[in-house]
């Protein structure tokens, strides 16, 4: 009987605990730097596209969901800094497991992993992701926490960039909001 | 025969002989009735399909369909390249993810012949005894629910995203993380890795004493749980059982210390924790000590990591450094090749075990010497597990089933694959 009463008291004492229950749709919990979430191409400054169309995203990819077809830029429509472009960037994510590859891969840092994961769709159709769509910001980005304490790695100050080291190297606006 | 060869003493018949993994009723009473729990049945972990008979309320025969989740993964891996097929292996056992991706890498630098540094073996460490906490929370959690307390699945599962937190934080993905790599891991952890898992450890200290609050005396819990499936020692050994399984009928058998252990466990002085009695409750409470003992390996670990850098400098593995691409044009068509080609393996075979959640998770890897591997076989724990299934059930009532079924622990994606 004293047993049962016991276990009780703990279930109890949760009563005046403050609740760890986030308001989801609402509020939306920071992700850390290092979330592998929806993926974004980049621009140079000057407006050209980093990608140059080299397909090495598409051979990484585990699950084989980036469709690359390059073309060549002419003096009338230079598209990227390179001599090729991508004319169909497609990345199909229905297919794609996050786990980065693509980012890994690419030696220009044009791809990279943001911070989104809402990627529900009514149709399959809709879930291929086309260039413009992966060129443009999220229209509803979600937050990261700050870069300092939870990317830059542990053990010294002036850190030689690793393999890995895609977010700190290319990806300052992780940390905005 | 030489005379100082031993004769060798083979063992007794009896042992050999197999032992069914399928319960029959010895009668052919009309009255028996025959159920079907699963393969949509929330306590069965997954989509396990077990066709009971039943005598009144007393089980008298268990036939176990698995199949239902088979997703040919080891098929897949043979098609991708050894780096292409990490992010794969996690996906088996979905719920101690990150065994699958060291026993992965493990086999394929024990078929490399590859030194990994000591700081990247320490924090495999780490990340091993985080997703083994976080599996044991989740089967503490749903075990729970099995035998009727939901306030436990609430904690675990609260519990439960702490860990996550901590995964999300230093690998990019809340489960299944590729953080480990072959020749190392892919990152260093990042500056505030430590005070979180260090906040994490108090925690769950904090949280295991108030499980054992809750169910450690509860009547209705000892009732449900103590006598119920016992295994005994011999018929868990004589089925290849490993793991929490195996020691809660207290024998010492850990691969995390057997045979000198392997990784960072090598210099951690690791010592098995056994438990007495072998039945549901004893299954229940090794699991609860195993957190605590992985809590403090975490803190020994997170203590004594020593410095240096995570990744080897093998540049036949591993891809050069991002700053290089901008600047080395050797380095650059070595990144490509290794992208598009991968690193060739040299032939041969490689059996690489590890101590998962479950047990013994080990990768039997045959290469040609080509950069995919020829043969990927996986002995997965959930799978042996779920052979006594059978042999525990006989005789027990219907409820007891789904207790022992919640306290051997299978996973679905793990026993099919």
């Amino acid at each position: 009987m004293l047993d049962s009463v016991k276990g009780f008291s703990t279930t109890f004492r949760h009563l005046f605990h403050k609740p760890v229950t986030q308001q989801y749709p609402e509020y939306k919990r920071p992700v850390y730097p290092r979330f592998r979430g929806r993926h974004q191409l980049h621009r140079h400054d000057n407006g050209l596209e980093k990608c140059v169309g080299c397909s090495l995203c598409a051979a990484a990819c585990p699950s084989d969901c980036i469709r690359v077809v390059p073309a060549e830029n002419t003096p009338d429509n230079r598209v990227s800094a390179g001599e090729r472009h991508a004319r169909i960037y497609e990345i199909n994510m229905a297919r794609c497991i996050f786990c980065g590859y693509c980012e890994l891969a690419c030696p220009f840092d044009a791809i990279t992993l943001g911070n989104d994961f809402e990627l529900s769709e009514i149709s399959r159709e809709a879930l291929v992701y086309t260039k413009g769509m992966l060129l443009e910001k999220p229209a509803l980005r979600t937050p990261s926490q700050a870069i300092d304490p939870y990317d830059v790695p542990a053990q010294d100050e002036e850190h030689v960039l690793g393999m890995y080291d895609i977010v700190t190297a290319t990806n300052p606006e992780g940390a905005e909001s | 025969m030489a005379a100082t060869e031993e004769t060798k003493v083979w063992p007794q018949q009896d042992i050999l002989q197999p032992v069914p993994s399928e319960l029959w009723p010895d009668s052919d009473n009309p009255d028996l009735l025959e159920i079907n729990l699963g393969p949509n049945h929330p306590s069965t972990h997954g989509v396990l399909r077990v066709v009971t008979t039943l005598d009144g309320e007393v089980v008298v025969g268990v036939k176990c369909e698995v199949g239902y989740v088979h997703t040919g993964i080891e098929k897949n891996i043979e098609q991708k390249t050894y780096w292409k097929a990490i992010p794969y292996v996690p996906r088996m056992d979905y719920l101690s993810f990150f065994s699958g991706e060291t026993a992965f890498c493990m086999a394929t630098e024990k078929a490399l012949e590859l030194e990994v540094p000591r700081r990247a073996e320490w924090l495999r460490v780490i990340f091993q005894e985080l997703a083994r906490i976080h599996s044991h929370l989740v089967f503490l959690g749903t075990g729970s629910v099995d035998l009727g307390g939901i306030a436990l699945l609430f904690y675990c599962f609260r519990a439960r995203d702490e860990v996550l937190d901590l995964f999300e934080m230093a690998c990019g993905a809340r489960m299944h993380p590729r953080y480990c790599q072959v020749g190392g891991v892919a990152e260093d952890l990042p500056k505030g890795f430590d005070r979180r898992c260090r906040e994490m450890i108090t925690f769950m200290r904090d949280q295991i004493e108030q499980y054992y609050e809750l169910i450690g005396a509860n009547p209705i819990w000892l009732a449900r749980t103590k006598g119920v499936g016992v295994l005994s020692p011999d018929f868990a050994i004589r089925m290849g059982m490993t793991g929490p399984n195996l020691r809660a009928s207290g024998v010492p058998y850990d691969l995390r210390s057997a045979n000198g252990g392997y990784g960072g466990y090598r210099d951690l002085d690791f010592q098995p924790i056994v438990e007495q009695g072998g039945d549901v409750h004893a299954r229940f409470r090794i699991r609860i000590e195993e957190m605590r003992q992985s809590l403090d390996l975490i803190e020994k670990a997170l203590d004594g990591l020593p410095e240096g850098p995570v990744m080897t400098d093998d540049r036949k593995i591993a891809l050069p450094p991002r700053h290089e691409l901008h600047t080395s044009m050797e380095s650059l068509i070595h990144h490509f090749k290794l992208v598009t080609e991968g690193f060739e393996v040299p032939a041969g075979e490689v059996y690489a075990p590890i101590e998962s959640a479950r047990g013994e998770f080990g990768f039997h890897l045959i290469s040609d010497g080509s950069a995919r591997p020829w043969r990927v076989r996986l002995h997965g724990p959930a799978f042996v597990l779920l052979q006594s299934f059978a042999k525990l059930c006989e005789g027990v009532y219907l409820a007891d089933l789904i207790a022992i079924l919640a306290s051997i622990d299978p996973v679905l994606g793990d026993v099919d694959r």
